[in-house]
Order: C-alpha cells, then sequence, then structure tokens
C-alpha cells in the first residue's frame, strides 16, 4: 500500500506545521530576521569586522531595553503606546543633571541620578495619568502630543534652571544649561564596563546586559503579582477588572506611572552609555525606537510580554548597528541606514495601530 | 376572498444554524385589518418581521422556507428596499431618525421632490434644487393625518420621544404607495397619553384602507384596537381568535402557556422562610441603560433559589448589576444585616455574593486569557486566594500551582471541555465559557449567587447541565441563588419562588407551581395577588 499520496499527506502536514509556527512568529519579525541575515551576510561579503560590529549590537542592546521595557506596563493596563514617554525621560535627565551638578562619581553618580529622577517620574506620572484618564480611548494621540509639549516646556526650563556649575552651563552668557552634557569624568560607561570581558574578540558589556536583565526579571514578578495582575485584567477586559472587585482608574495610573519611572530610568542606562546626556529637543523622538522595538518584538495593543520586549529590542536594535556601516560601505557616503530607521520604526508603528483595531 | 386578503405569509419557516426559530408560520392581514402579533421574548416575531422586510440577516443565515403573497402573487422580498417598493412600511421599535435633521428632512429623506437646474442637467439627479415647499407641504400633509401639531421645520433633536414615534410614522405613509404597516412595540417607549393617541392613529390608518400588523407585549392595546390576535409561541402559531373571543386573562395564558414538567427537585431539611432573609433591598434604583430599576424592595430568604422574570427592556437585568456595583444605582441594600456599598463591586464580592453576568463575552470573562486565570484571578484579588506568601499583599506572587489544581478540578467536576487549563477561554464553545464563569463565582465560596440568563446561547445539553449545577449548589452547600432569566419555564423548573419584574419594579412574587394564567398576567403588569416584595 505503498501510494504516492502517503507521502503527499507527510508532505502537507509537515507545510500545515511550518505554517503554523511561522504565523506563530509573526510575518513582520520574519521579514526583520531575514533582512537581519541578509545584512550579515553582507557584511560577511564585504569583510566587515563582525566582532565589532556584534559588540557594538550588544551596548545597543543593553542601553535601550529599559526604555522598550518601558512600554510594558502601560500597554498591559490597558492605555496602549506610550507616546508620552518623553515625560520620563525628562526626569531621568533632570536626575541626570542633579547629580552631576553634585559632581557625585563612579557608581554614586549614577545611583543618585536613578534616586533623583524617581521621585518627579513619579509625580509627572501622576500628572499625566490623570489627563489620560480624561481622554480615555485616545490615550496615544493624546500622549504623543503631550510628549511634544513637555520637550517644549522643558526647553525653557534647561535654559532658566538655577544651576551655575560652570561645567554644566553656556560658556557664554553664564546663564543655561548645555544642549549636551558630558559624563566623560562622572559616570560614563560604569554599566559598560562593570564586569565585562572579550570573548572571541567581541566585548561583551556584562554590567550592562546584567542591569536590562534586573529589569527584566523584575517586571517578570511584577506581572505575575496580585497587583501585575489586576493590571492585566484591566488592560484585557475593563470590565471583568470593575466585576472582580479591581479599581479600574487606579490600576491604569499605576501602569502609566510606572511605565514614566522606567522612561527616566531607562534614560539614565542610555546615557551612561552614550556617554552625554542630551537635553533640549533631544528627547523628542524617544518614544518612537522603544515603541517599534516591542512591536518588532511581537506585541499588539491587546498583547505584550517581557519576551516581546526582549525580540523586539536585540532585533531592532541589532538591526540598526548592522544596517548603518553596511549600507555605508555598499552606499558610498550615503545615509541610506537613517532613512531605513525611520521607516521601519514608524512602519511597525503604523504596522500595529492599524492592526489594533480587530482586537 | 383571494381580493380582499391583501398579505399573506404562507408556510414560513426558518432556522439558525440548526435552532428552529420559526416553524410553518401562516399570517394574514387584510386591507384595513388591524392584525396584531403577540408573543414573548424569542417567540419569532422580531424573525418573521425581519423576513418580511428581506433583512439582510435572513439571507446571510441560509434564507427562509415558505412564501410571501401580496395580492394573490407570490412575491419575492430580498431586501428592504424591495418591501418598500411593495408597500410595506414599518415603524422601528428604536427609532430610525437622523437628530440634526428638521422634521421635513426626516420624512422626506432620499425621496426629496427635486427640480432641475442647469448644474443637475449636466451631472444628473443628485444635484438637483430641493423644492422645500413641496416637501413642507407633504410633510405638513403627513403630520396632520396624525393630528400632530407641529411646525415641520423643527428639527429632531429636543422633540419628546413620542414626537418621534409620530414623526417616525408620518415617514411611513408619506410614502404615497403605503398599503401595509408594521408597527413594532410603538408604545413601549411612549407614555400612556401618547400611547393612547398612537392607537387612535392606527384606527385611523386602517380606516383609510392600510393594513396593519401590530406588534406588542401590552394586551390592554390589543384588545383596544385589534380585529384579529395571533398568538406565536417558540415559532409556532398557538392561536389566533377575532377581538371579541378575547380578554386579557386568556391572552396571557396563551402568551405564556406551556407544559411545565417541573421535576422533583431534592427537598431541604429546613425550607427558607422569611424569617431569616440573606438579604433586603430597599427601593432600589439602578441606571443600566435599557433595563432600568425604578425603585425595587426585596427579601431574599436565605437558603432559596429566587427567581426574577420578566420581558426584555423592563429591568430584570439592572437588579443584579445594580446590587454588584456594576451600574450607577442607588438604595439600601443589606446582606446578613450588614450594609453593602453600591458605588463598586468589591464590597458587594467581600459581603459574600458572587455574580456569573448575562453579558458573557463582555464582563464574563478575559478572552485571552487561560481558563486557570479567568476561574482564579476574582478570588485572588478579592480573598487573596491563589497567593504565595509575601510581605506586601499586593506583591505577592501569584500561586501557579494551586491556580492549576483548582482549575483541573472545575474542568472535571463541570466537564469544561478543553485542551486543558492553559487554553485561552476565547476557544471555547459558549457553554464551556458559561461553565468558567460559574467557576469563577464558585471559586469565590459565595453564600448568595447571582446568575444572569446562565443559558443564553449555549446548546440545550450544556442548559440542562447549568441547572443542574445551581440546584446542587444550591442543595447541598447551601448556596441562595437568584436567577435572572428571560426564560420563564426555566425558572418554573428551577426556582422556588419567581419575582416578576415589569416597568423597573416588581408586580409580584409567585411559587413556580402557579398558573400560566398568573405569570402571564404579571408580566403584563398586573397583579391578581395583592402580596408584593
Amino acid at each position: 500500500m505503498s501510494s504516492p499520496y502517503r507521502g503527499l499527506g507527510v508532505y502537507a502536514e509537515l507545510t500545515d506545521r511550518i505554517e503554523k509556527s511561522l504565523s506563530r512568529f509573526g510575518i513582520p519579525r520574519l521579514i526583520i530576521s531575514g533582512f537581519l541575515l541578509l545584512l550579515f551576510i553582507l557584511a560577511l561579503i564585504m569583510k566587515m569586522d563582525l566582532k565589532i560590529l556584534i559588540s557594538d549590537s550588544l551596548v545597543r542592546i543593553g542601553m535601550n531595553g529599559i526604555l522598550v521595557l518601558a512600554m510594558l506596563p502601560s500597554l498591559r493596563c490597558g492605555a496602549g503606546l506610550n507616546f508620552g514617554l518623553p515625560v520620563g525621560v525628562i526626569c531621568g535627565l533632570l536626575g541626570g543633571v542633579l547629580s552631576l551638578n553634585w559632581n557625585i562619581t563612579g557608581f554614586a553618580g549614577f545611583f543618585t541620578a536613578i534616586a533623583f529622577s524617581i521621585p518627579p517620574a513619579i509625580i509627572a506620572g501622576y500628572l499625566y495619568a490623570l489627563l489620560l484618564e480624561r481622554v480615555k480611548g485616545q490615550e496615544m494621540m493624546v500622549g504623543t502630543y503631550i510628549g511634544f509639549s513637555v520637550v517644549a516646556g522643558m526647553c525653557i526650563f534647561w535654559l532658566m534652571a538655577p544651576i551655575d556649575n560652570p561645567a554644566l552651563i553656556f560658556a557664554i552668557g553664564g546663564k543655561g544649561l548645555r544642549y549636551t552634557l558630558t559624563l566623560n569624568d562622572t559616570y560614563a560607561k560604569i554599566l559598560n564596563n562593570f564586569l565585562s570581558f572579550s570573548l572571541l574578540g567581541i566585548t561583551i558589556p556584562t554590567g550592562l546586559l546584567l542591569f536590562f536583565l534586573l529589569f527584566c526579571v523584575l517586571m517578570y514578578y511584577f506581572f505575575r503579582s496580585k497587583i501585575g495582575l489586576a493590571m492585566t485584567a484591566v488592560g484585557a477586559n475593563p470590565m471583568y477588572a470593575v466585576s472582580s472587585g479591581i479599581n479600574v482608574r487606579k490600576m491604569r495610573m499605576s501602569g502609566i506611572i510606572l511605565s514614566t519611572v522606567l522612561a527616566a530610568i531607562g534614560i539614565i542606562v542610555y546615557s551612561q552609555s552614550y556617554g552625554f546626556l542630551q537635553l533640549y529637543t533631544a528627547p523628542l523622538y524617544a518614544a518612537f525606537p522603544a515603541m517599534a522595538a516591542i512591536l518588532i518584538g511581537g506585541a499588539s495593543l491587546a498583547r505584550a510580554s517581557i519576551s516581546h520586549v526582549l525580540i523586539g529590542t536585540i532585533l531592532f536594535q541589532t538591526l540598526l548597528t548592522i544596517a548603518l556601516p553596511v549600507t555605508q560601505t555598499i552606499l558610498q557616503g550615503s545615509d541610506i541606514s537613517e532613512i531605513a530607521r525611520i521607516i521601519i520604526s514608524n512602519g511597525m508603528i503604523i504596522y500595529a495601530l492599524t492592526r489594533a483595531e480587530r482586537r | 376572498m383571494s381580493a380582499s386578503t391583501f398579505l399573506t405569509l404562507k408556510n414560513i419557516s426558518k432556522s439558525y444554524s440548526g435552532t428552529h426559530v420559526l416553524k410553518k408560520v401562516n399570517l394574514s392581514v387584510k386591507a384595513g385589518e388591524i392584525h396584531s402579533l403577540l408573543g414573548e421574548n424569542g417567540a419569532g416575531k422580531s424573525t418573521l418581521m425581519n423576513i418580511l422586510f428581506g433583512m439582510p440577516v435572513i439571507h446571510e443565515t441560509g434564507g427562509y422556507k415558505g412564501g410571501i403573497i401580496l395580492d394573490g402573487e407570490t412575491v419575492a422580498i430580498t431586501s428592504p428596499r424591495d418591501a418598500m417598493n411593495l408597500g410595506i412600511g414599518m415603524v422601528h421599535q428604536e427609532f430610525m431618525l437622523l437628530p440634526g435633521f428638521t422634521i421635513t428632512e426626516n420624512i422626506k429623506l432620499n425621496r426629496e421632490i427635486t427640480t432641475e437646474n442647469p448644474i443637475s442637467k449636466i451631472v444628473g439627479r443628485s444635484l438637483e434644487t430641493l423644492d422645500e415647499e413641496a416637501m413642507a407641504n407633504d410633510a405638513r400633509a403627513a403630520l396632520q393625518k396624525l393630528n400632530l401639531t407641529v411646525d415641520e421645520s423643527l428639527p429632531i433633536a429636543g422633540l419628546p420621544v413620542g414626537y418621534m414615534q409620530f414623526v417616525e410614522i408620518a415617514r411611513e405613509i408619506d410614502k404615497k404607495n403605503v398599503r401595509f404597516l408594521v408597527f413594532d412595540e410603538p408604545t413601549a417607549v411612549l407614555t400612556e397619553g401618547e400611547a393612547k393617541r398612537l392607537l387612535d392613529v392606527m384606527k385611523r390608518l386602517s380606516a383609510e384602507g392600510i393594513g396593519i400588523l401590530f406588534i406588542t407585549h401590552r394586551l390592554d392595546e390589543v384588545l383596544e384596537v385589534s380585529d384579529t390576535i395571533t398568538i406565536l409561541r417558540d415559532g409556532e402559531v398557538v392561536h389566533r381568535l377575532a377581538q371579541n373571543e378575547a380578554n386579557v386573562e386568556l391572552l396571557a395564558e396563551l402568551m405564556v402557556g406551556r407544559k411545565i414538567e417541573r421535576p422533583t427537585l431534592p427537598r431541604r431539611k429546613t425550607e427558607p422562610t422569611d424569617e431569616d432573609p440573606i438579604l433586603t433591598i430597599r427601593d432600589l434604583q439602578v441606571k443600566m441603560p435599557g433595563e432600568l430599576v425604578k425603585g425595587i424592595n426585596l427579601n431574599v430568604r436565605r437558603g432559596e433559589i429566587l427567581g426574577i422574570g420578566g420581558l426584555a427592556g423592563h429591568g430584570k437585568l439592572g437588579i443584579a448589576n445594580g446590587v454588584m456595583g456594576l451600574y450607577p444605582a442607588t438604595g439600601k441594600v443589606r446582606k446578613d444585616d450588614k450594609p453593602v456599598n453600591l458605588d463598586s463591586s468589591k464590597s458587594a464580592l467581600e459581603s459574600g455574593m458572587a455574580f456569573v453576568s448575562e453579558d458573557r463575552r463582555g464582563v464574563g470573562l478575559l478572552l485571552t486569557e487561560s481558563i486557570e486565570m479567568n476561574i482564579a484571578l476574582t478570588a485572588m484579588q478579592i480573598q487573596n486566594k491563589f497567593l504565595r506568601p509575601g510581605f506586601f499583599s499586593a506583591l505577592r506572587l501569584e500561586d501557579r500551582k494551586a491556580m492549576r489544581e483548582r482549575a483541573l478540578r472545575f474542568i472535571e467536576e463541570l466537564d469544561i471541555r478543553c485542551t486543558g487549563p492553559t487554553q485561552p477561554v476565547q476557544r471555547l464553545s459558549g457553554g464551556n465559557q458559561q461553565k468558567v464563569c460559574l467557576a469563577r463565582a464558585f471559586t469565590l465560596d459565595p453564600d448568595l449567587l447571582w446568575v444572569s440568563e446562565p443559558t443564553r446561547g449555549i446548546d440545550i445539553g450544556a442548559k440542562q447541565l447549568v441547572l443542574d449545577l445551581l440546584v446542587k449548589f444550591n442543595r447541598e452547600r447551601g448556596v441562595t441563588v437568584i436567577m435572572t432569566s428571560s426564560e420563564l419555564a426555566e425558572l418554573r423548573k428551577i426556582c422556588d419562588r419567581i419575582a416578576i419584574v415589569y416597568e423597573g419594579r416588581i408586580v409580584g412574587i409567585l411559587p413556580s407551581d402557579a398558573s400560566d394564567l398568573e405569570f402571564g398576567l404579571l408580566m403584563a403588569g398586573k397583579n391578581t395577588r395583592k402580596e408584593v416584595g
């Protein structure tokens, strides 16, 4: 009974299984992974130094990770993507400026920055959440404009800030903070260099990655706790939450505050790796790469998890790191990678938002 | 004979995915006749009207059997437009009017009177000028026919509800070819005076030779205007009689009546009495859209199964939702003689009550979450169950193992058909989702359980199982059950007493072995016994 159809059946079953696992992995992630692979192959062909590329990717993953993680609470509590991420970012910068002003160096400086960014982040997050409560259903649109307005408002603050440390203010005029403040003398790359080592020529920024993973673990456990599950229920079905005696308003506001605090911590981690605090209009677009990353990771407005954060950050940041040198080698002098970055990140956001209606 | 018979529905049958909702229904209306169609919710009245109007929902679900005969010819009605062209009009239960438009514009919408102008000669009819004067005249004429003196240039928004209903009728009679009108519960939203006026209008229209099919729950109105009365029950015509043969009692009995096999339920050691109330409700008012509760007093006996029945829209669903804090409510509710705060569900849940909502997917479930999470979450939030030890209550971690065990137990006990406790509930069938909802409530170990429409939208086997579960829960664990249902037969199967809600108030409480007649009258708002609450 060895009919040729039996083989076909096995084949059909196989393709069916492949199809299923593909759809679980998600088409966008598949395309991005394929593109990434292509870039790696190109890099090999061009005889570029893969070790440096990978080292750079690891650094970028670590420095952006917590900003991406900040998207998780707002998605989970049903407020959508946190377009108002700059609110938290600015609180982080505030903490950073204070620690610089007091000239605290090393880990002490880094943690002082974090410690002094959390209280303003909680206050700002609370006010931001109050506002979002009034525009339920349009959080993402309103959040975008809040982010933009707060950045603009803070431009005035940076100019007027009562700080007279000559290292921080404009050399001419004697008033107003500089555009970028260097961290070289205080805590630049303090996490990156902590316990870092070299493996097959690849530099591993151990401290940076550990710090990111620590926050991932903390968030993982948070969302397995009573309050975290309540927050998830609010996001998944507010009426179920109400009928379970959960204070929906409180949970939504806590989610937004948590997101803001994570953004504040995230930008300090980012800055120490980058080596500078960037003030004024720099935080304007802080939200977009973070949103793109978590969406590439497979999150949707209805469902988001730590694994989406991890996968998304790795894919997106590696892509950006490798695309730049590779494309620049191929197309001499062009800025194609910056264009690709904008297309990919904004394209991902549009893709996710169009799918949101069907939840 | 056929000359005077205007419209005949012949042998109409319809089934939705295997459930027969109409079985060989025959109905005919003569010109100038008012024919009333009477029946409970779910008797098949709306389906019959949807067929008559060629609503898309009928054709999307496989069409119907039987024929529609108009003036001796079989006609095919495949869209509402066909019905309109044949001269059949409908006055809807919910108003289909544009609030920002004037009365005239609403009456004439899409049938505007227009005159040519230079642009329309080139571009086409759609850009012709409106002849506002002619339109206003037509509108006024239609309104006058209804004895309605209102300025036809007023916008709809701001008119009293009763007027909106009349504008709706004016629109139908303004259609020059209209020969047949369906009134779908037109008096449901009207005051008594307005309703009376509407009935007068119906009589006048029928005197002008328009055939009228009148759908309503109100027995008085039926008796006042009808020439012929047809009673529909479970998709079948059970009786047809002329107006002079009918009276309120007879109609009520016919509408509700069905042979009820009440299974002998297990006896209790002590039967519940009024001396030991578990819950007392005083002047409860609930603002639940479509199910307003307008002041209810109720004593619930410890250990009983109390039914809450009544027609849709009269407020029976509002009671549970109000007490459980899901809709804004006022009034005094005391559980075990302790006050319950109606502002949030928390107070009700903490007092030992649990609620299985009529809106399974909207309130009852987290569709994307697993079965075990759905079952455990409420008990976790309210009673700190399924949590591992920890310092701060809010940060205690979930106890997966305990959740899994509980879920597995319920899956076996309630026979939930699933691939396992981690399956997302959105993939379960309606009946199995309902079992998860019940498991969620049982997990709270309540001593008072509210269940709303527990058998809505689930198959017959699962229905019986759910009812058996409630009885078992009541008898074995002594849990008091308050079950709200549109299906009187179901309530009569398992309840000790049944309270009937009419227009937001309880009109009476009957033992479940009371006669069909009494239930029928109560559903129509008439109490024959004088003991309430």
